[in-house]
Protein backbone atom coordinates (compact mmCIF):
# COMPACT_ATOMS: atom_id res chain seq x y z
CA UNK A 1 0.00 0.00 0.00
CA UNK A 2 1.70 3.87 -0.63
CA UNK A 3 2.32 5.76 2.17
CA UNK A 4 1.18 8.83 1.08
CA UNK A 5 -1.34 9.19 3.65
CA UNK A 6 -0.30 12.20 6.69
CA UNK A 7 -1.88 11.64 9.71
CA UNK A 8 -2.07 13.89 12.38
CA UNK A 9 -0.24 13.48 16.04
CA UNK A 10 -3.92 12.80 17.15
CA UNK A 11 -4.81 10.27 14.36
CA UNK A 12 -1.77 8.24 14.72
CA UNK A 13 -2.77 8.04 18.52
CA UNK A 14 -5.90 6.65 17.60
CA UNK A 15 -4.37 4.03 15.12
CA UNK A 16 -1.95 3.12 17.88
CA UNK A 17 -4.62 2.51 20.07
CA UNK A 18 -4.48 5.37 22.72
CA UNK A 19 -8.10 6.16 22.78
CA UNK A 20 -9.21 2.17 23.25
CA UNK A 21 -9.93 -0.64 20.88
CA UNK A 22 -12.74 0.55 19.37
CA UNK A 23 -11.65 3.73 18.12
CA UNK A 24 -8.22 1.85 16.77
CA UNK A 25 -10.54 -0.27 14.98
CA UNK A 26 -12.54 2.64 13.40
CA UNK A 27 -9.39 4.53 12.41
CA UNK A 28 -8.22 1.44 10.93
CA UNK A 29 -10.84 1.44 8.41
CA UNK A 30 -10.97 5.67 7.78
CA UNK A 31 -6.58 5.14 7.31
CA UNK A 32 -6.82 1.95 4.99
CA UNK A 33 -9.38 3.57 2.35
CA UNK A 34 -7.49 6.71 2.34
CA UNK A 35 -4.20 4.63 1.46
CA UNK A 36 -5.87 2.91 -1.09
CA UNK A 37 -7.69 5.95 -2.59
CA UNK A 38 -4.30 7.96 -2.53
CA UNK A 39 -5.73 10.32 -0.08
CA UNK A 40 -3.20 13.02 0.93
CA UNK A 41 -4.97 13.34 4.98
CA UNK A 42 -8.37 13.04 6.79
CA UNK A 43 -10.89 15.46 6.90
CA UNK A 44 -12.95 16.09 9.59
CA UNK A 45 -16.49 15.71 9.21
CA UNK A 46 -19.52 18.03 9.97
CA UNK A 47 -22.33 14.69 10.38
CA UNK A 48 -21.96 10.93 9.97
CA UNK A 49 -25.20 9.31 7.82
CA UNK A 50 -24.68 5.41 8.81
CA UNK A 51 -26.27 2.69 6.28
CA UNK A 52 -26.91 -0.83 7.39
CA UNK A 53 -29.96 -0.71 10.14
CA UNK A 54 -32.34 -2.80 8.57
CA UNK A 55 -31.53 -6.68 10.13
CA UNK A 56 -33.32 -7.55 6.75
CA UNK A 57 -30.11 -6.24 5.19
CA UNK A 58 -27.33 -6.91 8.28
CA UNK A 59 -28.47 -10.22 9.24
CA UNK A 60 -26.90 -12.14 12.37
CA UNK A 61 -23.67 -11.44 10.72
CA UNK A 62 -24.29 -7.54 11.10
CA UNK A 63 -26.08 -7.42 14.14
CA UNK A 64 -22.61 -9.07 15.86
CA UNK A 65 -20.54 -7.16 13.79
CA UNK A 66 -22.24 -4.02 15.27
CA UNK A 67 -22.00 -5.41 19.09
CA UNK A 68 -18.27 -6.82 18.75
CA UNK A 69 -17.07 -3.23 17.48
CA UNK A 70 -17.90 -1.74 21.28
CA UNK A 71 -18.03 -4.96 23.33
CA UNK A 72 -13.97 -4.02 24.29
CA UNK A 73 -14.01 -0.73 25.51
CA UNK A 74 -18.12 0.52 25.18
CA UNK A 75 -17.48 3.55 26.72
CA UNK A 76 -14.95 4.40 24.62
CA UNK A 77 -16.56 3.92 21.23
CA UNK A 78 -18.97 6.38 20.45
CA UNK A 79 -19.75 8.80 17.97
CA UNK A 80 -17.37 12.14 17.89
CA UNK A 81 -19.78 13.73 15.62
CA UNK A 82 -23.39 14.44 15.00
CA UNK A 83 -24.71 11.03 13.76
CA UNK A 84 -28.10 9.87 12.11
CA UNK A 85 -29.24 6.38 11.17
CA UNK A 86 -30.82 5.56 8.11
CA UNK A 87 -34.69 3.19 8.18
CA UNK A 88 -34.47 0.30 10.09
CA UNK A 89 -36.48 -2.89 8.65
CA UNK A 90 -39.80 -1.82 10.97
CA UNK A 91 -41.57 0.74 11.85
CA UNK A 92 -39.81 1.25 15.49
CA UNK A 93 -43.17 1.73 17.81
CA UNK A 94 -46.00 0.42 15.41
CA UNK A 95 -44.48 -2.89 14.41
CA UNK A 96 -46.64 -5.58 16.03
CA UNK A 97 -50.15 -3.96 14.79
CA UNK A 98 -48.39 -4.04 10.94
CA UNK A 99 -47.75 -7.31 11.49
CA UNK A 100 -43.84 -7.38 11.47
CA UNK A 101 -43.07 -10.82 12.99
CA UNK A 102 -41.62 -10.88 16.74
CA UNK A 103 -38.67 -12.89 15.99
CA UNK A 104 -37.40 -10.36 13.32
CA UNK A 105 -38.49 -7.50 15.56
CA UNK A 106 -36.25 -8.64 18.47
CA UNK A 107 -33.53 -8.65 16.23
CA UNK A 108 -33.81 -5.81 14.97
CA UNK A 109 -34.33 -3.90 18.31
CA UNK A 110 -31.01 -5.23 19.36
CA UNK A 111 -29.69 -3.74 16.24
CA UNK A 112 -30.69 0.01 17.13
CA UNK A 113 -29.76 -0.42 20.66
CA UNK A 114 -26.33 -1.25 18.94
CA UNK A 115 -26.16 1.94 17.39
CA UNK A 116 -27.69 4.12 20.12
CA UNK A 117 -24.94 2.44 22.58
CA UNK A 118 -22.44 4.31 20.01
CA UNK A 119 -23.81 7.30 20.30
CA UNK A 120 -26.00 7.43 16.46
CA UNK A 121 -29.26 9.44 17.19
CA UNK A 122 -31.72 6.96 15.94
CA UNK A 123 -33.71 9.19 12.90
CA UNK A 124 -33.83 5.95 10.84
CA UNK A 125 -34.76 7.86 7.62
CA UNK A 126 -32.62 8.25 4.55
CA UNK A 127 -33.85 11.83 4.37
CA UNK A 128 -32.09 13.30 7.50
CA UNK A 129 -32.00 16.51 5.35
CA UNK A 130 -35.76 16.85 5.80
CA UNK A 131 -35.94 16.51 9.56
CA UNK A 132 -33.19 19.35 10.62
CA UNK A 133 -30.49 17.35 9.77
CA UNK A 134 -28.94 20.14 6.93
CA UNK A 135 -25.58 19.78 5.95
CA UNK A 136 -24.69 23.31 4.41
CA UNK A 137 -22.78 24.17 1.37
CA UNK A 138 -19.34 22.80 1.27
CA UNK A 139 -18.91 20.95 4.15
CA UNK A 140 -17.00 17.89 4.43
CA UNK A 141 -19.10 14.98 6.12
CA UNK A 142 -19.61 11.34 5.58
CA UNK A 143 -22.74 9.67 5.23
CA UNK A 144 -23.93 6.40 3.37
CA UNK A 145 -27.16 5.93 1.96
CA UNK A 146 -26.64 6.22 -2.11
CA UNK A 147 -29.62 8.64 -1.89
CA UNK A 148 -28.91 10.73 0.62
CA UNK A 149 -25.49 10.94 -0.51
CA UNK A 150 -26.38 12.29 -3.98
CA UNK A 151 -29.10 15.06 -2.31
CA UNK A 152 -26.29 16.66 -0.06
CA UNK A 153 -23.21 16.54 -2.30
CA UNK A 154 -25.85 17.96 -5.19
CA UNK A 155 -28.83 19.78 -3.98
CA UNK A 156 -26.75 21.03 -1.41
CA UNK A 157 -23.59 21.06 -2.20
CA UNK A 158 -22.05 19.67 0.54
CA UNK A 159 -19.22 16.86 -0.22
CA UNK A 160 -19.17 13.26 0.73
CA UNK A 161 -18.57 9.96 -0.64
CA UNK A 162 -20.79 7.11 -1.01
CA UNK A 163 -19.34 5.56 2.30
CA UNK A 164 -19.70 2.37 3.00
CA UNK A 165 -22.24 1.25 5.55
CA UNK A 166 -19.11 0.14 7.91
CA UNK A 167 -16.55 3.23 6.56
CA UNK A 168 -19.89 5.78 7.96
CA UNK A 169 -19.77 3.85 11.13
CA UNK A 170 -15.92 4.59 11.21
CA UNK A 171 -15.96 7.93 10.25
CA UNK A 172 -18.45 8.72 13.13
CA UNK A 173 -16.51 7.17 15.58
CA UNK A 174 -13.33 8.61 14.45
CA UNK A 175 -14.66 12.38 13.46
CA UNK A 176 -12.81 11.37 9.94
CA UNK A 177 -13.25 10.39 6.51
CA UNK A 178 -10.55 10.15 3.84
CA UNK A 179 -9.82 13.11 1.61
CA UNK A 180 -10.48 11.94 -1.44
CA UNK A 181 -13.21 11.92 -4.24
CA UNK A 182 -15.87 14.06 -3.86
CA UNK A 183 -13.94 16.00 -1.17
CA UNK A 184 -11.81 17.75 -3.96
CA UNK A 185 -12.97 20.25 -6.26
CA UNK A 186 -11.77 18.42 -9.48
CA UNK A 187 -13.25 15.41 -9.23
CA UNK A 188 -17.07 17.27 -8.63
CA UNK A 189 -17.19 18.68 -12.26
CA UNK A 190 -19.50 16.93 -14.95
CA UNK A 191 -18.35 14.16 -16.83
CA UNK A 192 -21.57 13.67 -19.11
CA UNK A 193 -24.47 15.93 -20.23
CA UNK A 194 -27.38 15.01 -19.83
CA UNK A 195 -29.87 16.70 -22.60
CA UNK A 196 -33.42 15.95 -21.57
CA UNK A 197 -35.78 17.17 -24.92
CA UNK A 198 -39.05 14.61 -23.61
CA UNK A 199 -41.38 16.14 -21.45
CA UNK A 200 -41.02 15.47 -17.93
CA UNK A 201 -44.76 15.22 -16.01
CA UNK A 202 -43.89 13.91 -12.66
CA UNK A 203 -41.35 12.41 -10.46
CA UNK A 204 -41.65 9.18 -11.49
CA UNK A 205 -40.28 10.44 -15.06
CA UNK A 206 -37.32 11.90 -13.23
CA UNK A 207 -36.65 8.22 -11.35
CA UNK A 208 -37.03 6.56 -15.06
CA UNK A 209 -34.56 9.30 -16.35
CA UNK A 210 -31.96 8.67 -13.53
CA UNK A 211 -32.46 4.91 -13.95
CA UNK A 212 -31.65 5.59 -17.27
CA UNK A 213 -28.69 7.37 -16.56
CA UNK A 214 -27.43 6.21 -13.71
CA UNK A 215 -26.99 2.57 -16.06
CA UNK A 216 -24.95 4.79 -18.53
CA UNK A 217 -23.12 7.04 -16.54
CA UNK A 218 -21.58 4.73 -13.79
CA UNK A 219 -19.83 6.74 -11.06
CA UNK A 220 -20.20 9.62 -13.27
CA UNK A 221 -20.69 13.16 -12.69
CA UNK A 222 -24.11 13.78 -15.13
CA UNK A 223 -24.63 17.18 -16.05
CA UNK A 224 -28.58 17.71 -16.42
CA UNK A 225 -30.03 20.10 -18.75
CA UNK A 226 -34.05 20.09 -18.48
CA UNK A 227 -35.75 22.13 -21.27
CA UNK A 228 -39.77 22.17 -19.86
CA UNK A 229 -39.38 21.44 -16.36
CA UNK A 230 -37.76 23.14 -13.30
CA UNK A 231 -37.54 20.37 -11.05
CA UNK A 232 -38.98 20.26 -7.63
CA UNK A 233 -37.29 18.94 -4.52
CA UNK A 234 -39.38 15.53 -5.07
CA UNK A 235 -37.75 15.33 -7.86
CA UNK A 236 -34.75 15.85 -7.10
CA UNK A 237 -35.24 13.01 -4.61
CA UNK A 238 -36.47 10.67 -7.21
CA UNK A 239 -33.48 11.48 -9.88
CA UNK A 240 -30.94 10.81 -7.18
CA UNK A 241 -32.28 7.83 -5.33
CA UNK A 242 -32.41 6.42 -9.29
CA UNK A 243 -29.40 7.28 -10.33
CA UNK A 244 -27.70 5.70 -7.35
CA UNK A 245 -29.34 2.59 -7.34
CA UNK A 246 -29.17 1.76 -10.70
CA UNK A 247 -25.57 3.08 -11.00
CA UNK A 248 -22.85 4.97 -8.63
CA UNK A 249 -23.87 8.63 -8.86
CA UNK A 250 -23.00 10.90 -5.86
CA UNK A 251 -23.45 13.69 -7.66
CA UNK A 252 -24.89 15.43 -10.44
CA UNK A 253 -25.71 19.14 -11.45
CA UNK A 254 -28.98 20.89 -13.03
CA UNK A 255 -28.12 23.73 -15.28
CA UNK A 256 -29.65 26.76 -13.73
CA UNK A 257 -30.59 25.50 -10.13
CA UNK A 258 -28.19 23.74 -8.20
CA UNK A 259 -25.47 25.42 -6.34
CA UNK A 260 -22.35 23.84 -8.11
CA UNK A 261 -23.61 23.96 -11.47
CA UNK A 262 -24.40 28.02 -10.86
CA UNK A 263 -21.08 28.64 -9.07
CA UNK A 264 -18.57 26.30 -11.16
CA UNK A 265 -17.95 25.23 -14.50
CA UNK A 266 -19.31 22.27 -14.15
CA UNK A 267 -17.81 20.58 -17.45
CA UNK A 268 -15.01 19.34 -17.95
CA UNK A 269 -13.39 18.33 -20.77
CA UNK A 270 -13.42 14.93 -21.39
CA UNK A 271 -12.40 12.17 -24.07
CA UNK A 272 -15.28 10.27 -24.61
CA UNK A 273 -14.68 6.95 -23.46
CA UNK A 274 -16.73 4.16 -24.75
CA UNK A 275 -17.90 3.20 -21.10
CA UNK A 276 -19.64 6.56 -21.13
CA UNK A 277 -20.70 6.68 -24.28
CA UNK A 278 -23.14 3.47 -25.42
CA UNK A 279 -25.53 4.37 -28.08
CA UNK A 280 -27.45 1.19 -28.43
CA UNK A 281 -29.44 0.58 -24.55
CA UNK A 282 -30.37 -3.15 -24.37
CA UNK A 283 -32.63 -4.43 -22.23
CA UNK A 284 -33.37 -7.92 -21.62
CA UNK A 285 -36.45 -9.34 -23.65
CA UNK A 286 -36.63 -5.50 -25.17
CA UNK A 287 -36.11 -5.12 -28.82
CA UNK A 288 -33.07 -3.23 -29.39
CA UNK A 289 -33.74 0.75 -29.73
CA UNK A 290 -31.57 3.70 -29.53
CA UNK A 291 -33.57 5.98 -26.61
CA UNK A 292 -29.86 7.52 -25.52
CA UNK A 293 -27.95 8.45 -28.46
CA UNK A 294 -24.48 9.84 -28.51
CA UNK A 295 -22.34 13.02 -29.92
CA UNK A 296 -19.50 14.91 -29.29
CA UNK A 297 -21.35 18.23 -29.08
CA UNK A 298 -20.54 21.98 -28.46
CA UNK A 299 -22.77 24.19 -28.08
CA UNK A 300 -23.33 27.97 -29.45
CA UNK A 301 -25.12 29.32 -26.49
CA UNK A 302 -22.84 28.23 -23.49
CA UNK A 303 -19.33 26.89 -22.62
CA UNK A 304 -19.52 23.15 -23.12
CA UNK A 305 -15.36 22.37 -24.35
CA UNK A 306 -15.19 19.83 -27.77
CA UNK A 307 -14.63 16.47 -26.19
CA UNK A 308 -17.29 16.58 -23.49
CA UNK A 309 -19.70 14.00 -24.14
CA UNK A 310 -23.33 14.37 -24.53
CA UNK A 311 -26.41 12.32 -24.29
CA UNK A 312 -29.85 13.16 -25.73
CA UNK A 313 -32.94 11.35 -23.69
CA UNK A 314 -35.57 11.68 -26.06
CA UNK A 315 -37.63 8.76 -24.60
CA UNK A 316 -38.53 7.53 -21.35
CA UNK A 317 -39.98 4.47 -22.46
CA UNK A 318 -37.03 1.97 -21.94
CA UNK A 319 -36.58 3.17 -18.35
CA UNK A 320 -40.56 2.72 -17.72
CA UNK A 321 -40.57 -0.91 -19.12
CA UNK A 322 -37.72 -1.95 -17.18
CA UNK A 323 -38.79 -0.93 -14.38
CA UNK A 324 -42.44 -2.67 -14.95
CA UNK A 325 -43.76 -5.89 -14.62
CA UNK A 326 -46.55 -7.47 -15.85
CA UNK A 327 -48.88 -7.68 -12.34
CA UNK A 328 -52.38 -6.66 -12.49
CA UNK A 329 -53.71 -7.32 -9.39
CA UNK A 330 -51.78 -4.98 -6.60
CA UNK A 331 -51.27 -5.66 -2.82
CA UNK A 332 -49.12 -2.89 -1.57
CA UNK A 333 -48.68 0.10 -3.01
CA UNK A 334 -45.93 1.40 -1.71
CA UNK A 335 -44.94 5.57 -1.72
CA UNK A 336 -42.20 7.36 0.52
CA UNK A 337 -38.68 6.26 -1.28
CA UNK A 338 -36.90 8.65 -0.81
CA UNK A 339 -39.28 9.41 2.50
CA UNK A 340 -42.26 11.15 1.96
CA UNK A 341 -41.62 14.92 3.07
CA UNK A 342 -44.55 17.34 4.54
CA UNK A 343 -45.92 18.13 0.96
CA UNK A 344 -45.93 14.56 -0.04
CA UNK A 345 -48.27 13.04 2.83
CA UNK A 346 -50.47 16.68 1.78
CA UNK A 347 -51.18 15.97 -1.77
CA UNK A 348 -51.69 12.19 -0.65
CA UNK A 349 -53.99 13.48 1.86
CA UNK A 350 -56.04 15.86 -0.75
CA UNK A 351 -56.20 12.60 -3.24
CA UNK A 352 -57.82 9.76 -0.55
CA UNK A 353 -60.53 12.21 1.06
CA UNK A 354 -63.58 10.98 0.18
CA UNK A 355 -62.26 7.68 -1.08
CA UNK A 356 -60.83 3.90 0.68
CA UNK A 357 -58.03 2.11 -0.20
CA UNK A 358 -58.89 -1.55 -1.56
CA UNK A 359 -54.39 -2.64 -1.87
CA UNK A 360 -52.66 -1.58 1.25
CA UNK A 361 -51.00 1.44 0.92
CA UNK A 362 -48.37 2.55 2.92
CA UNK A 363 -46.71 5.77 2.80
CA UNK A 364 -43.15 5.52 4.47
CA UNK A 365 -41.48 8.24 5.97
CA UNK A 366 -39.58 9.87 8.83
CA UNK A 367 -40.82 9.41 12.47
CA UNK A 368 -40.62 13.11 12.92
CA UNK A 369 -42.39 13.89 9.72
CA UNK A 370 -44.93 11.43 10.70
CA UNK A 371 -45.52 13.84 14.03
CA UNK A 372 -46.47 16.44 12.52
CA UNK A 373 -48.16 14.97 9.95
CA UNK A 374 -50.34 13.89 13.03
CA UNK A 375 -50.45 17.43 14.54
CA UNK A 376 -51.64 18.40 11.32
CA UNK A 377 -54.48 16.32 10.59
CA UNK A 378 -53.00 14.93 7.73
CA UNK A 379 -51.96 11.15 8.99
CA UNK A 380 -56.00 10.85 10.41
CA UNK A 381 -57.26 11.56 6.73
CA UNK A 382 -54.57 9.38 5.42
CA UNK A 383 -55.91 6.70 7.86
CA UNK A 384 -59.63 7.44 7.10
CA UNK A 385 -58.90 5.92 4.09
CA UNK A 386 -57.58 2.43 5.11
CA UNK A 387 -53.97 3.69 4.41
CA UNK A 388 -51.04 4.20 6.35
CA UNK A 389 -48.16 6.38 7.54
CA UNK A 390 -45.13 4.08 8.31
CA UNK A 391 -42.50 5.58 9.80
CA UNK A 392 -38.35 4.31 10.37
CA UNK A 393 -38.58 1.84 7.36
CA UNK A 394 -39.55 1.75 3.79
CA UNK A 395 -40.46 -1.50 1.61
CA UNK A 396 -36.79 -2.16 0.17
CA UNK A 397 -35.47 -3.04 3.45
CA UNK A 398 -38.33 -4.33 5.82
CA UNK A 399 -39.54 -7.92 4.96
CA UNK A 400 -41.95 -7.14 2.60
CA UNK A 401 -42.80 -10.86 1.64
CA UNK A 402 -42.90 -12.39 4.93
CA UNK A 403 -45.94 -9.68 5.57
CA UNK A 404 -47.77 -11.41 2.79
CA UNK A 405 -47.03 -9.48 0.09
CA UNK A 406 -46.98 -10.47 -3.70
CA UNK A 407 -47.35 -7.80 -6.00
CA UNK A 408 -46.77 -3.70 -5.63
CA UNK A 409 -47.04 -0.54 -7.19
CA UNK A 410 -45.11 2.23 -6.44
CA UNK A 411 -43.62 5.72 -7.97
CA UNK A 412 -39.81 5.27 -6.82
CA UNK A 413 -37.51 4.03 -9.33
CA UNK A 414 -35.08 3.08 -6.62
CA UNK A 415 -37.78 0.71 -5.03
CA UNK A 416 -38.97 -0.34 -8.37
CA UNK A 417 -35.45 -1.31 -9.42
CA UNK A 418 -34.63 -3.18 -6.35
CA UNK A 419 -37.69 -4.49 -5.23
CA UNK A 420 -38.13 -7.73 -7.63
CA UNK A 421 -34.58 -9.22 -6.95
CA UNK A 422 -34.28 -7.92 -3.46
CA UNK A 423 -38.21 -8.93 -2.23
CA UNK A 424 -38.98 -10.95 -4.85
CA UNK A 425 -42.40 -8.89 -5.86
CA UNK A 426 -43.59 -8.33 -9.02
CA UNK A 427 -43.99 -4.08 -9.67
CA UNK A 428 -45.39 -1.94 -11.21
CA UNK A 429 -44.17 2.06 -11.56
CA UNK A 430 -45.74 4.86 -12.48
CA UNK A 431 -46.38 8.63 -11.00
CA UNK A 432 -47.90 8.88 -7.42
CA UNK A 433 -51.47 9.05 -9.10
CA UNK A 434 -51.33 6.07 -10.71
CA UNK A 435 -50.46 4.47 -8.00
CA UNK A 436 -52.86 5.58 -5.38
CA UNK A 437 -55.72 4.61 -8.28
CA UNK A 438 -53.95 1.49 -8.12
CA UNK A 439 -54.40 1.60 -4.22
CA UNK A 440 -58.27 2.16 -4.69
CA UNK A 441 -58.95 -0.10 -7.31
CA UNK A 442 -56.75 -2.78 -6.48
CA UNK A 443 -55.45 -3.04 -10.06
CA UNK A 444 -52.92 -1.28 -11.93
CA UNK A 445 -54.45 0.64 -14.94
CA UNK A 446 -52.52 1.36 -18.15
CA UNK A 447 -51.78 5.27 -18.88
CA UNK A 448 -50.42 7.52 -21.04
CA UNK A 449 -47.96 5.94 -23.70
CA UNK A 450 -44.65 6.74 -21.64
CA UNK A 451 -45.37 5.03 -18.37
CA UNK A 452 -46.16 1.37 -18.99
CA UNK B 1 -1.11 -19.54 -21.73
CA UNK B 2 -0.02 -17.88 -18.80
CA UNK B 3 -0.49 -14.18 -17.79
CA UNK B 4 0.73 -12.06 -15.00
CA UNK B 5 -0.98 -8.75 -13.95
CA UNK B 6 -0.30 -6.55 -11.09
CA UNK B 7 -2.55 -4.17 -9.76
CA UNK B 8 -3.02 -1.98 -6.03
CA UNK B 9 -4.07 -3.99 -2.74
CA UNK B 10 -7.31 -2.95 -1.23
CA UNK B 11 -7.54 -6.30 0.71
CA UNK B 12 -3.74 -8.17 1.13
CA UNK B 13 -4.33 -12.05 1.36
CA UNK B 14 -3.73 -15.21 -1.43
CA UNK B 15 -6.58 -17.05 -3.26
CA UNK B 16 -7.04 -18.86 -5.80
CA UNK B 17 -10.56 -19.85 -8.01
CA UNK B 18 -11.65 -20.37 -11.42
CA UNK B 19 -12.13 -16.26 -12.52
CA UNK B 20 -16.00 -15.19 -13.45
CA UNK B 21 -15.73 -12.35 -15.56
CA UNK B 22 -18.47 -9.58 -15.57
CA UNK B 23 -18.30 -6.78 -17.60
CA UNK B 24 -20.80 -4.68 -15.85
CA UNK B 25 -20.88 -3.29 -12.40
CA UNK B 26 -22.52 -5.52 -9.32
CA UNK B 27 -24.33 -4.14 -6.98
CA UNK B 28 -24.37 -6.53 -3.94
CA UNK B 29 -27.23 -5.62 -1.89
CA UNK B 30 -30.13 -7.04 -3.64
CA UNK B 31 -27.75 -7.62 -6.68
CA UNK B 32 -26.61 -11.07 -5.00
CA UNK B 33 -27.91 -13.56 -2.51
CA UNK B 34 -26.33 -13.72 0.04
CA UNK B 35 -27.37 -17.28 1.17
CA UNK B 36 -25.77 -18.75 -1.80
CA UNK B 37 -23.68 -16.16 -3.83
CA UNK B 38 -26.11 -16.46 -6.85
CA UNK B 39 -26.24 -13.16 -8.97
CA UNK B 40 -30.06 -12.27 -8.74
CA UNK B 41 -30.25 -8.56 -10.65
CA UNK B 42 -32.66 -9.08 -13.48
CA UNK B 43 -30.72 -8.56 -17.04
CA UNK B 44 -27.35 -8.53 -15.49
CA UNK B 45 -25.04 -10.65 -17.68
CA UNK B 46 -23.97 -13.14 -14.65
CA UNK B 47 -27.28 -13.59 -13.54
CA UNK B 48 -28.16 -17.23 -12.13
CA UNK B 49 -24.21 -18.06 -11.61
CA UNK B 50 -23.05 -18.56 -8.03
CA UNK B 51 -20.12 -15.85 -7.00
CA UNK B 52 -19.05 -18.29 -4.31
CA UNK B 53 -15.52 -19.15 -4.18
CA UNK B 54 -14.86 -17.53 -7.41
CA UNK B 55 -12.16 -14.89 -8.49
CA UNK B 56 -15.03 -12.78 -9.24
CA UNK B 57 -13.60 -10.01 -11.65
CA UNK B 58 -15.59 -6.84 -12.50
CA UNK B 59 -15.00 -3.08 -13.33
CA UNK B 60 -16.63 -1.82 -10.68
CA UNK B 61 -19.27 -1.85 -7.89
CA UNK B 62 -22.75 0.31 -7.69
CA UNK B 63 -25.51 0.57 -6.01
CA UNK B 64 -26.50 0.21 -2.43
CA UNK B 65 -24.22 1.49 0.66
CA UNK B 66 -24.89 -1.35 2.48
CA UNK B 67 -23.37 -3.73 0.06
CA UNK B 68 -20.35 -3.84 2.18
CA UNK B 69 -22.79 -5.55 4.88
CA UNK B 70 -23.84 -7.99 2.62
CA UNK B 71 -20.04 -8.65 1.40
CA UNK B 72 -19.15 -9.46 5.01
CA UNK B 73 -22.55 -11.95 5.22
CA UNK B 74 -21.50 -13.71 2.38
CA UNK B 75 -17.79 -14.19 3.96
CA UNK B 76 -19.15 -15.19 7.42
CA UNK B 77 -21.59 -17.89 5.61
CA UNK B 78 -19.16 -19.33 2.63
CA UNK B 79 -20.80 -17.90 -0.21
CA UNK B 80 -18.10 -15.09 -0.64
CA UNK B 81 -15.45 -14.81 -3.78
CA UNK B 82 -12.44 -16.14 -3.36
CA UNK B 83 -11.13 -13.10 -4.44
CA UNK B 84 -12.31 -9.92 -6.24
CA UNK B 85 -10.42 -7.95 -8.98
CA UNK B 86 -11.64 -4.65 -10.23
CA UNK B 87 -10.83 -2.00 -12.87
CA UNK B 88 -11.49 0.61 -10.54
CA UNK B 89 -12.67 0.06 -6.89
CA UNK B 90 -14.79 2.33 -5.10
CA UNK B 91 -15.41 2.57 -1.11
CA UNK B 92 -18.78 0.07 -0.71
CA UNK B 93 -17.07 -3.20 -2.16
CA UNK B 94 -13.50 -2.12 -0.86
CA UNK B 95 -14.72 -1.76 2.86
CA UNK B 96 -16.56 -5.14 2.11
CA UNK B 97 -13.62 -7.06 1.51
CA UNK B 98 -11.33 -5.43 4.70
CA UNK B 99 -14.23 -6.60 7.01
CA UNK B 100 -15.04 -10.14 5.20
CA UNK B 101 -11.40 -10.64 5.25
CA UNK B 102 -11.79 -11.38 1.28
CA UNK B 103 -8.57 -10.67 -0.71
CA UNK B 104 -9.03 -7.74 -2.88
CA UNK B 105 -7.08 -6.33 -5.82
CA UNK B 106 -7.93 -3.15 -8.29
CA UNK B 107 -6.19 -1.27 -11.33
CA UNK B 108 -6.21 -4.49 -12.91
CA UNK B 109 -7.18 -4.59 -16.49
CA UNK B 110 -10.27 -7.50 -16.19
CA UNK B 111 -10.53 -7.39 -20.03
CA UNK B 112 -7.41 -9.94 -19.95
CA UNK B 113 -9.53 -12.32 -18.28
CA UNK B 114 -12.05 -14.83 -18.98
CA UNK B 115 -14.70 -16.97 -17.16
CA UNK B 116 -12.90 -20.08 -17.00
CA UNK B 117 -9.29 -19.02 -16.33
CA UNK B 118 -7.60 -19.92 -13.54
CA UNK B 119 -6.72 -16.87 -11.42
CA UNK B 120 -3.81 -16.59 -8.42
CA UNK B 121 -3.61 -13.66 -6.12
CA UNK B 122 -0.67 -13.33 -4.13
CA UNK B 123 -0.89 -9.91 -2.67
CA UNK B 124 -1.21 -7.43 -5.27
CA UNK B 125 0.28 -10.27 -8.51
CA UNK B 126 -2.35 -12.19 -10.23
CA UNK B 127 -1.85 -14.91 -12.05
CA UNK B 128 -3.79 -15.81 -15.36
CA UNK B 129 -3.56 -19.22 -16.56
CA UNK B 130 -5.86 -20.36 -19.57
Amino acid sequence: MSNTLRLTDEEQAMLGGEAGPGVQKAMEIVAALGQIYGAADLVPVASVQVAGVSYKNLGDAGLEFLQAWAREDPQGTRARVPATLNPAGMDLRTWRELGFPAGFARQQEAIIAAYTALGITPTCTCTPYQVGHVPRFGQHLAWAESSAVSYANSVLGARTNREGGPSALAAAITGRTARYGLHLDENRRATLIVDVHCPMTSEADLGALGYLTGRQVGNGVPYFRFHSLRPADCHLKALGAAMAASGAVALYHVEGMTPEAKDLDPIRAASCSAALCNPVVKRSGQSPSTPLHCGITSSPRDSISHGTPTVVVDDLTPGYAALNGTCEQIDLVSLGCPHASLEELQAIADYLDGRRVKAALWITTAYLTREVGLARGLVERIQAAGARVVADTCMVVAPVAALGFRTMATNSAKMAFYTPSHSGLSVRFGPMEQCLEAAVTGKWTVKRQASI
Amino acid sequence: MQLELQGRIIKSGTAEGIALVSALPIGFLGGVDPETGVVIEPGHPLEGQSVAGRVLVFPTGKGSTVGSYTLYRMALGGTAPAAILNAESEAIVAVGAIIGDIPMVDGIDISQIQTGDLVRLDADRITVER
